[in-house]
């Protein structure tokens, strides 16, 4: 992963061609407004907004059970919000399949457990959804999908099925099969927390550069030296809301909250 | 990280509990009652055995052409009648007259074995597609054999096909038409549109509740209700319709389970690279789930397979029946004895073949994990 001669991602095809809109100003990628969740009666997120402009790296930490993977599911509409407005790149999360389809185009999404498919071997991971939801012919996928390998640095395994691959090689292959989409946004939920000690840091590697070459991220996680070099702003959920949303420094140095004291105490 | 404390191997067991010896003194004299329905067991068996081969084997009958040579030795086994009428026995009264066309069916059935070895061969490119062309083309190519007409071929109706190849016809088709019945019935019972799934219930359960023989029964008696008077409908086409619907509940059971045992990940993933409910089903749940359903699938249709002999409700005889027929002729009367075991011994070979193969199906189909 030293060689930096190319970009991991096509960063300038998301340049909005034509958009008239100040450059100054970053594009609005992410808006949530006011959002309420409830699993039946339990209230799982409460009145949470956020938001996030092109290029810009979140961090969510919190306690197990705070709702952080909830929050992050529904920008990709895994789960359905019952209140408020969720509009990702201009266009709002509502029960249109058609919108659904379209942000789900391009938000990539990287799991805990990877959910790399068994059957499939790594290759063909990578090239199915380009293929069958972008229409790609099968050839530029293949050649895609092999640069995003060779990225991971993985390419090595792509006659392989996932089975036969360590954690964090399935968690890079994991990545390359999202990005094969070439997504505006990222979201990572706990991309390391199953992994193994010594494959923890291939797999963040991965992700600095990933948000060194601008790719808009938000990234549950609580590796907080992840977030002290990449993020923007890091945020802090307990019970359903979001307590404290500061930019690192502020954050870890000088944290307004009492939760977040207590919680930064625990694990740092 | 603490220490890892390193038991010491354990030591082999003593060789008295292992090995046959072991096995034997575990399982067959491991007390005095035991040791006593061994002997016994052992007693029976050699009173037995010698003479069951001595009748099948030994004392046999094995030529002629007529019942005088068995008559003659009444001590052993008349597999005579079963080397006369084995034309009927596999392929059913037409082709027992016809001994000039048997050369259809066993044509048919030629092609089909050289068709599957290819599909089975590893690595073949275009599998998919070359197994789509035999599922589509095939059935045409055997009825033009089988049936006749089509080549100018003398006909063979169907009401004149029994045996063996009717057994076959019966099941696979059966099978065949009842997969994608099946995995349609299995993915409406998941479904969210309440309508969907209620009815693949309903279809599943009623067809669950209902034993093969009267849903035979009723495809003989009800379905020639449902067409206007005059239309003759064929009797293989009645069974096998019964059969398809039948089947079709339990391949879609078979299914539900396997889709049951995909983990909600796979769905998540496949939702969150944007892929649509039938590219998801198709190129990522129906492949897991299928594969896991192959042991209860074939469970299935091994008993399918047997079950075939209940389409004697309907007139049709089906492998022991014909069997049962031959060995009720004037000229064989009194031998239906090696008719069933003859019988007996093709559907174990067929079903113990079929089930052989599912085993190896489930060994090249696992990967990884
Ligand atoms: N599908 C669900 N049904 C019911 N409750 C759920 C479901 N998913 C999550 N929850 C509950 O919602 C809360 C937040 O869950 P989650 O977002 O997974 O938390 P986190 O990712 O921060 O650990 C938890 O209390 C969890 O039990
Ligand atoms: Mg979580």
């Amino acid at each position: 992963m030293n060689t930096k001669s190319a970009p991991l991602t096509d960063t300038y095809r998301h340049a909005p061609v034509g958009h008239h809109e100040n450059d100054l100003e970053k594009r609005l990628m992410i808006d949530i407004r006011d959002v309420h969740k409830w699993y039946g009666e339990f209230h799982a997120l409460k009145a949470v907004n956020l938001q996030v402009h092109k290029g810009e790296r979140i961090v969510i930490c919190g306690p197990s059970g705070s709702g952080k993977s909830t929050l992050i599911r529904c920008i990709n509409r895994l789960e359905e919000h019952q209140r408020g407005d969720i509009i990702v790149d201009g266009t709002e999360l509502t029960n249109d399949i058609k919108h659904i389809d379209q942000v789900r185009r391009e938000v990539g999404m990287v799991f805990q457990h990877f959910n790399l498919f068994p059957h499939l071997t790594v290759l063909e991971n990578c090239t199915l959804a380009p293929i069958w939801v972008r229409n790609t012919p099968r050839a530029e996928a293949e050649e895609t999908a092999r640069r995003y390998l060779e990225r991971v640095d993985i390419l090595e395994q792509a006659e392989k099925y996932p089975g036969q691959l360590s954690g964090g090689q399935q968690q890079r292959v994991a990545i390359a099969r999202s990005l094969c989409m070439n997504p505006r946004i990222m979201l990572f939920d706990e991309p390391t927390s199953a992994l193994d000690p010594e494959m923890i840091k291939e797999v963040l590697d991965v992700m600095v550069e990933l948000a060194e070459e601008g790719m808009t991220m938000v990234v549950v996680t609580h590796e907080m030296g992840f977030a002290r070099t990449v993020a923007d702003s890091v945020i802090f959920m307990d019970q359903g809301e979001i307590v404290e949303y500061a930019a690192p420094e502020e954050f870890f140095e000088n944290p307004k909250n009492e939760r977040t004291r207590e919680f930064l105490g625990q694990i740092l | 990280m603490t220490e890892h404390h390193q038991p010491l191997p354990d030591l082999p067991p003593p060789i008295t509990s292992t090995g046959v010896i072991g096995w034997m003194r575990q399982h067959l004299f491991s007390s005095p009652l035991n040791i006593f329905l061994t002997l016994l067991s052992l007693y029976v068996l050699s009173i037995i055995v010698p003479n069951i081969i001595n009748w099948a084997f030994i004392d046999a009958n094995w030529t002629g052409t007529d019942r005088t040579v068995c008559d003659a030795n009444p001590n052993g086994a008349c597999w005579t009648f079963i080397n006369v009428r084995l034309n009927q026995i596999l392929f059913g009264l037409y082709y027992g007259q016809h001994a000039d066309q048997i050369w259809r069916p066993i044509t048919a059935f030629i092609i089909l074995a050289g068709l599957v070895g290819l599909l089975l061969l590893p690595r073949l490119r275009f599998k998919a597609w070359l197994g789509a062309g035999v599922l589509l083309l095939y059935p045409f190519v055997a009825f033009a054999l089988i049936h006749g007409e089509w080549l100018g071929l003398p006909v063979a109706n169907s009401s004149q096909w029994g045996g063996l190849m009717l057994t076959f016809i019966l099941a696979s088709v059966g099978i065949v038409a009842a997969l994608p019945l099946g995995i349609l019935l299995a993915l409406g019972r998941r479904s969210e549109m309440p309508l969907v799934r209620a009815f693949s219930v309903t279809y599943i359960e009623f067809w669950r509740g209902t034993p093969l023989i009267t849903v035979l029964f009723m495809a003989s008696v009800m379905l020639p209700l449902f067409f206007p008077s005059g239309v003759e409908f064929d009797k293989v086409m009645r069974a096998v319709i019964g059969i398809t619907l039948f089947q079709s509940a339990y391949t879609a059971e078979a299914i539900r389970g396997g889709l049951q045992a995909i983990p909600r990940g796979q769905y998540e993933a496949a939702d969150a690279l944007g892929l649509g409910y039938w590219k998801k089903t198709i190129f990522i749940i129906l492949p897991q789930a299928l594969k896991i359903s192959i042991p209860g699938i074939v469970n299935s249709f091994i008993e399918l397979f047997k079950d075939t002999s209940l389409v004697s409700i309907i007139g049709l005889l089906d492998l022991l029946n014909m069997a049962q027929t031959a060995s009720r002729s004037i000229e064989w009367k009194g031998y239906d004895v090696e008719a069933y075991i003859f019988a007996a011994m093709l559907f174990w070979i067929f079903c113990y073949g079929i089930s052989r193969y599912s085993q190896h199906l489930e060994k090249t189909l696992h990967r990884g994990h």
